[in-house]
């Protein structure tokens, strides 16, 4: 652990993973005198009201205008200085997409995003506020890094390897609340390394975010229930892709994704890019928001919804392998 | 400074025979492009030559000195306008532009910081600029740097909103370190400023934002030169706007105050008019 980060499951089972990111960042803060935070009317919000209180001077709110933030962390990021943008993801890729593309990516400047909020997590906030399409949106940016944290833990670990990793990146969290996946911060963790989370010969799903905890429990329970044998990788890094853990993940000749997001552009639509590259006619199913404009209500309303929980991910796996539909009163 | 005049009537006389060599350079550039943003480069000439030659504090030789003072085109589609005087000033040979926007060419309509030295961010995407000067400016107050950001923006580009995003904060945060330059040549692509979508009161909606404010004749090098050698003190908190009134295609008889020649090309005989134009230029 490069920065001697020492949390442990105490320390953060009360938190949420956007509080864990304002945590993690001031402890940054304190080694690092260029690291600034800038946000737009959403210190509170996002978890960065303690970087503001232990920095005052290297903290910058820009009121509701995330362009002029966008672009100003640019320009501070030219003067040498490493700025932490926090904002809404939804906000973060569609208010201020041209600014991240072409101020932050085209350039190739330092600037790190953490788009709080992000996928439904937002829940009952609706439409306007999920960031179902981020993902894709950001990953055609040429020089972007996009990554997805299962929990808290891996929040921790991905704002730490932030800080000493080049050029621009977006670190997509959610509102909070999200069980943990890990139970500490003791594995392997690098930026653009799959993580494998369960071995399994039937099928692998491939999950990142808040979808890799459902993944494991979905895993488990077909497990039990149907004695198939499911693998799981939590692909946290979205781009650059670890296409050699997909193309490994192929060997069970059936693959399953499983993301809070679009079932375009994202995750899913990823794999499937590197399965089709590759010539490899598996079974494949992406689970995710199928292309539609989210409904409200809460985020654990509208992962069932969505067939993104457990049981979504469950029935999913079943259908894709012919197994008979089991009906369900709560979808 | 790059230049070694020894006082003020030797400065403009050099810098105004500067503005008609690096004009003809424009249209020469125009010409090798085929085609160019030729008016809104001639109208800001005398700008880019008084910041770039008396000015700045910049070394051509060494185009990343930390403590260099900042210049952002806003205005990005100022490529030939603003790469002949960078070629003018020492940053590069005039022959690495023999290929401008041609394939794989460095230099383009909208230049790129990482492929043209002395340019300090790429622009083309217009209403960028003010905001990337906020960010250096802060930047520099934060590390206690002295060095001065200036940001050049066309007239019609203070339409886009992030603009106004921009100038409410440079005021917020109090960055008297940071200079705005309008290019009021009063022509965007599609006419006048002022029928297309006006901006008026310009100078007022600054002052409203908390700005301090020159309105000068942008072609007039002593202006420019009094306006610029008495900036607020470096730690001023109140930004300061210059509004340069200009001419589009300002030298050239057939294309001043023409709103076609925002971007255009020249074939054999109206090149040699404009050279001509500009030659008479120099007589005046």
């Amino acid at each position: 652990m490069a920065g001697g980060l020492s949390y442990t499951i105490d320390d953060l089972n009360d938190l949420t993973q956007a509080q864990i990111y304002g945590k993690v960042l001031n402890e940054l803060g304190r080694k690092r005198p260029e690291i600034v935070c800038l946000t737009a009317d959403l210190a509170k919000s996002t978890k960065v009201g303690d970087f503001f209180a232990e920095f005052p001077e290297r903290s910058f709110n820009f009121g509701i205008a995330e362009q002029n933030m966008m672009t100003a962390a640019a320009g501070m990021a030219l003067t040498g200085l490493k700025p932490y943008v926090s904002t809404f993801g939804a906000f973060a890729a569609m208010r201020a997409c041209e600014q991240v593309r072409t101020d932050l990516c085209y350039p190739k400047l330092n600037v790190k995003i953490v788009g709080t909020h992000a996928g439904l997590s937002m829940g009952n906030g609706g439409t306007t506020h999920h960031a179902t399409e981020d993902l894709g949106i950001l990953r055609t940016f040429a020089n972007m890094t996009i990554v997805v944290p299962a929990d808290g833990f891996e929040t921790a670990k991905a704002i730490e390897a932030s800080a000493d990793y080049d050029g621009p990146m977006y670190i997509r969290v959610g509102r909070g609340f999200e069980p943990f996946v890990y139970e500490s911060i003791d594995y392997d963790y690098k930026i653009g390394k799959a993580v494998r989370m369960r071995e399994g010969k039937d099928l692998t799903i491939i999950a990142c975010g808040v979808c890799v905890l459902a993944a494991i429990e979905a895993a488990e329970e077909l497990e039990a229930e149907d004695g198939v044998s499911a693998g799981v990788i939590n692909m946290h890094t979205i781009k650059p892709l670890d296409k050699e853990a997909i193309l490994e993940a192929a060997g069970t000749k059936c693959i399953v994704t499983a993301e809070e997001h679009n079932i375009l552009g994202g995750l899913g639509g990823a794999v499937a890019e590197v399965i089709a590259e590759a010539g490899l006619g598996i079974k494949f199913k992406r689970l995710g928001v199928p292309d539609v404009f989210s409904v409200i209500g809460y985020p654990e309303d509208l992962y069932a919804h969505y067939k993104i929980d457990m049981a979504g991910i469950y029935d999913g796996v079943r259908e894709l392998l012919g197994m008979e539909k089991i009906e369900r009163d709560d979808h | 400074m790059l230049h070694n005049c020894k006082d003020r009537e030797e400065l403009v006389r050099f810098l105004k025979g500067k503005a008609i060599d690096v004009r003809k350079k424009i249209i020469q550039l125009v010409v090798t492009a085929g085609g160019g943003h030729v008016g809104g480069g001639l109208s800001m000439t005398e700008i880019l030559l008084v910041m770039y030659y008396h000015i700045l504090n910049i070394d051509p030789k060494n185009p990343k000195k930390a403590d260099r003072d900042r210049f952002i085109l806003s205005k990005g589609h100022g490529g030939v306008g603003i790469c002949p005087v960078l070629s003018e000033v020492g940053y590069f040979d005039d022959s690495m532009m023999c290929d401008f926007n041609q394939y794989l060419s460095p230099f383009g309509m909208h230049p790129d910081m990482n492929k043209v030295p002395g340019i300090d961010m790429s622009t083309g995407s217009l209403g960028h600029g003010l905001s990337i000067g906020v960010g250096l400016s802060i930047g520099a107050r934060l590390q206690k740097q002295t060095w001065r950001s200036f940001v050049l923006l066309g007239d019609g580009e203070c339409n886009e909103g992030s603009v106004w995003e921009a100038a409410m904060s440079a005021k917020h945060f109090g960055l008297g370190n940071l200079t705005a330059i309008v290019d009021r040549n009063k022509l965007m692509i599609d006419g006048p400023v002022s029928e297309i979508m006006e901006i008026e009161p310009f100078e007022d909606k600054w002052k409203a934002f908390g700005w301090q404010t020159k309105v000068i004749d942008g072609h007039d090098v002593n202006a420019l030169l009094d306006v610029f050698e008495n900036l607020p003190a470096i730690d001023s908190k109140v930004p300061l706007v210059v509004i340069c009134n200009t001419v589009k295609g300002r030298g050239i008889s057939f294309m001043e105050n023409v709103t076609k020649w925002h971007y255009g090309g020249l074939d054999e005989a109206t090149e040699k008019q404009a050279l001509g134009d500009l030659e008479k230029m120099r007589n005046t």
